[in-house]
């Protein structure tokens, strides 16, 4: 029963046939059973009298290499053996902050601190058992490479054979952290520690969780968001073969199964009558209609600098633009899913979550059970992108398993995912500005209607209106205002979220008023951002590298653009052509200064995701309504990158002594903007909407 | 339901289900074999690739009756030990990010070296281009297949394949 804690041994003697494999036990390669005590030095290191040193990451890993840069993180103090390190994901504790989880691109930024100070506190008790051990003076005993060694006599003691004393010690208060010079692991590349059990099957995601007596679960939702079931037979359903039971829940109506499958064919057999609710005519066109209704009314405002209106009226040229975005779908490779078992006195959930404390939340909130009795085992992500740090996948699975009994695993199909997801928000943004007679800009205008997610303060979500009202452009007369347009689709974070059609939207911009000024789009930046060095000097490393004003080959085109996000600065220059119809970016020079880098080949990882991310929904990416639903049903619709489509990507970081910045969102923004102002470049026509279209290229 | 048999990672499996449901769930939730991902269910986007007698297929569409007395393998199966040379340069290169679609990366780039040992770039868009990945790794897929056909090269010179 998973309600007893299952002690490692008994868990691996289940062996290959056992259906409950290794939750709690790291990817493969390192896959070894824990046989000896293992004591906690802190919530983040526990040391086995075997000397292996176990890890604890409290955030998750959907990619970005969380596992393994935080593991350097506590290593580089620690002075451990880098290849004994074992790593586990803990449950949901104080110790690990009040919202556990990643979004935000902060693993690093909130870690760098506390992770390299933990792993200094656990090496300082492991030294002091040392001294005591000895009987000599802490000074004369040094920490390195998992052992302690007594400097006058040069005994050695391992950290397994110090660990069970280390921990009954006082946590030190006064540590004092390496200097930057003193760095070996951080700065380095070390192997992915999860890259062994991901080439070979063994990682275990959300979806992989196995549990005795599982049932598994998929739902039938109203295609109209809002919608609710009106009535439904399930006569059909439960006649098919595998298929055990049909329940309705708050969401729809649930079909579980021997197995996935029998599930799915289950809720295809569903008759299912829905009241459609108020969205029921909902389209993309009127959705429009209520974004530029709503843009012609002055908004809140966001950023208010200098006085617009008279500088636009006394410039010596005025330009006016509308950009526009559409909804954009996460869909990461892992559809959702959630294991869940829920009793009368807990509940337990395994899950692909972002955010560990909402997980726990929404389960103790569905179950009507204190969140301590709540208990979030967390897996591999599949993906994350902003997808999984929503928790309805979580909270069904929940309720599923409550009606049922036993455990559950819910599943969402490709179109339940594509269908009913909690989408990036379309936006409609309309710019002016004025520029003086020797072709400058004085006057910045912008007026965004975009639906609402993250709350409003002064009637301004900052999440419409990021990558817009914090340009870094010194232009001396600045308005930004904001409609909160409540469209009634589903809307949150998506990776770079403002940014990802804002900057779409600055940065095309800017670039329009450079053409219009008669000046070179690098040398307009240049001159506007003079007052933010570390802006600039991502520009002028991404403009060098790229050989911006160089000659191009026949037929090739360059574009630039900027991005000032999550604690970072990233300049991209793309080099495209547009042949027979077709675009194709061959070459994508990124410059970032993301402060101090931890793992340099994570952050050319991560560039390189962000710039895949977010070239798919620059070139392909639509998520379109109708009649209330969302038209796009799988892949062959909401068409994403391929590998014959990606660009050589080429990244050079800024150096940096700085705090480090986030990385995950860094690179998603740029590459629209510097796409499309590439493309002005080769056909002088100006693409204003996402995604690029046939017909702008022609 | 119906009794099928065939050889899975080069043992003999039976398994007693309907015999048009997919391979993919046969192995995912009747075997238990989990490497082998869903994905899309219609064959859109490669999660689920698998061998069938050495030729890489969508496990969400092959009916299991379909491979009834042919040889199944799995990302599981592709080694013991990570010793597949494209499992290598898969580690080398540091390939996965999320990870999820790497089985079906992996199942289709060893396929593809089996058929063309010395795969030029236009050969690995052509075999590779039927599988997603969000993440973006494609840049380290192609180095790492270019890589993994060396690693053959060389096991197949030095006589241990």
């Amino acid at each position: 029963m998973i309600t007893q804690k299952i002690d490692r041994r008994s868990f691996l003697k289940a062996g290959a046939g056992g259906l409950l494999l290794g939750f709690y036990l790291p990817e493969s390669g390192r896959l070894k059973a824990q046989t000896n005590a293992a004591s906690k030095l802190n919530a983040f290191v526990h040391v086995g009298s075997d000397d292996t040193v176990t890890l604890f990451i409290h955030m998750a890993e959907m990619g970005q290499g969380t596992v393994t840069s935080l593991s350097m993180l506590l290593a580089e103090e620690l002075e451990c053996d880098w290849n004994k390190i074992r790593t586990e994901f803990p449950g949901v504790d104080r110790a690990y902050g009040p919202l556990q989880g990643v979004f935000g691109s902060r693993s690093i930024r909130t870690s760098w601190e506390p992770l390299r100070k933990a792993g200094a506190s656990a090496r300082e008790m492991l030294i002091e058992a040392a001294a005591e051990n000895w009987g000599v003076g802490r000074d004369q005993c040094r920490a390195e490479n998992g052992v302690v060694i007594n400097t006058a006599t040069n005994a050695r003691l391992s950290y397994g054979r110090l660990a069970e004393a280390a921990a009954k010690l006082p946590v030190p208060s006064n540590i004092t952290l390496k200097d930057p010079k003193q760095f070996r692991l951080i700065g380095t590349s070390p192997k992915r520690l999860d890259t062994p059990g991901k080439v070979d099957g063994r990682t275990l995601f959300g979806i992989d969780v196995r549990l005795p007596g599982m049932q598994y679960a998929v739902i039938a939702r109203c295609p109209v968001f809002g919608g609710k079931v009106a009535s439904f037979d399930a006569a059909k359903a439960k006649a098919v073969e595998g298929v055990k039971q049909v329940v309705e829940i708050s969401n729809g109506i649930a079909v579980l199964a021997d197995n996935t499958w029998s599930a799915m064919e289950g809720r295809r057999a569903l008759q299912i009558k829905w009241d459609e609710g108020a969205n029921a005519n909902a389209s993309s066109a009127s959705i429009r209609k209520l974004f530029v209704d709503l843009a012609e009314k002055p908004g809140a405002t966001a950023r208010k600098e200098g006085d617009v209106e008279p500088a636009l009226a006394g410039a010596a040229k005025r330009i006016e633009a509308v950009y526009e975005a559409p909804y954009l779908a996460h869909a990461p490779m892992e559809p959702l899913n959630c294991v869940a078992h829920v009793r009368p006195d807990g509940c337990e959930v395994w899950a692909s979550t972002q955010i560990q404390t909402a997980a726990r939340g929404v389960a103790a909130k569905v179950t009507g059970l204190a969140p301590e009795k709540v208990q979030v085992h967390t897996m591999y992500l599949g993906g994350g992108f902003g997808r999984r740090g929503g928790s309805d996948y979580i909270g069904e699975a929940v309720e599923v398993a409550k009606a049922v009994g036993g455990p559950v695993k819910l599943t969402w199909s490709r179109e339940d995912d594509l269908q009913h997801d909690m989408y990036r928000p379309a936006s409609y943004s309309r710019f002016a500005a004025g520029l003086d007679s020797d072709g400058w800009p004085v006057a910045w205008f912008t007026r965004i209607a975009c639906p609402s997610f993250g709350g409003l303060q002064n009637g301004v979500d900052r999440t419409g209106v990021e990558g817009v009202a914090d340009i870094l452009y010194g232009i001396t007369n600045i308005l930004v205002e904001y409609h909160a347009a409540d469209a009634g689709i589903p809307v949150s974070y998506w990776r770079s979220v403002g940014y990802s059609q804002n900057t779409f939207f600055t940065e095309s911009f800017v670039d329009e008023l450079a053409v219009a000024g008669g000046k070179d789009p690098l040398e307009l930046r240049r001159r506007l951002l003079a007052k933010s060095p570390r802006m600039l000097g991502a520009l002028e490393l991404a403009a060098a590298k790229a050989g911006w004003g160089q000659p191009l080959p026949h037929g090739r085109f360059r574009g630039i653009a900027v991005t000032n996000n999550i604690g970072s600065f990233n300049a991209q220059v793309a080099e495209i052509s547009v042949s027979q119809g077709k675009l194709r970016v061959h070459r994508v020079v990124c410059a970032v200064d993301c402060g101090q880098v931890v793992n340099p080949r994570g952050v050319e990882q991560q560039i390189q995701s962000g710039i895949v991310f977010g070239l798919t929904a620059a070139l392909k990416g639509a998520i379109t309504i109708d009649r209330g639903r969302v038209q796009q049903q799988n892949f062959h619709q909401y068409d994403v990158l391929r590998i014959d489509e990606m660009p050589h990507v080429e990244v050079h970081l800024v150096p940096s002594q700085n705090a480090p910045g986030g990385i995950g969102e860094s690179s998603t923004p740029g590459i629209a903007p510097a796409v499309a102002n590439a493309l002005f470049a080769a056909t002088g026509k100006r693409v204003r909407r996402l995604p690029i279209r046939p017909e702008d290229l022609v | 339901m119906a009794a099928i048999e065939f050889t899975l990672n080069g043992k003999i499996q039976k398994v007693d289900v309907p015999s048009h449901m997919p391979l993919l769930w046969v192995l995912r939730d009747t075997i238990g074999l989990t490497g082998t991902k869903f994905g899309c269910g219609m064959a859109l986007c490669g999660a689920c690739t698998v061998h069938v007698d050495g030729q890489p297929m969508r496990s969400c569409v092959t009916p299991v009756a379909s491979v009834a007395a042919k040889h199944v393998t799995t990302i599981e199966g592709l080694s013991s030990d990570h010793s597949h040379p494209v499992q290598r340069a898969w580690m080398e290169e540091d390939v996965p990010q999320c990870g999820y679609c790497q089985s079906g990366q992996i199942m289709t780039a060893a396929a593809l070296l089996a058929k063309a040992p010395n795969p030029t770039d236009a050969d690995i868009d052509e075999a590779m281009h039927g599988i997603i990945c969000r993440c973006g790794t494609y840049q380290s897929i192609r180095r790492a297949i270019h890589l993994a056909a060396e690693y053959r090269a060389a096991s197949v010179k030095g006589g241990a394949v």
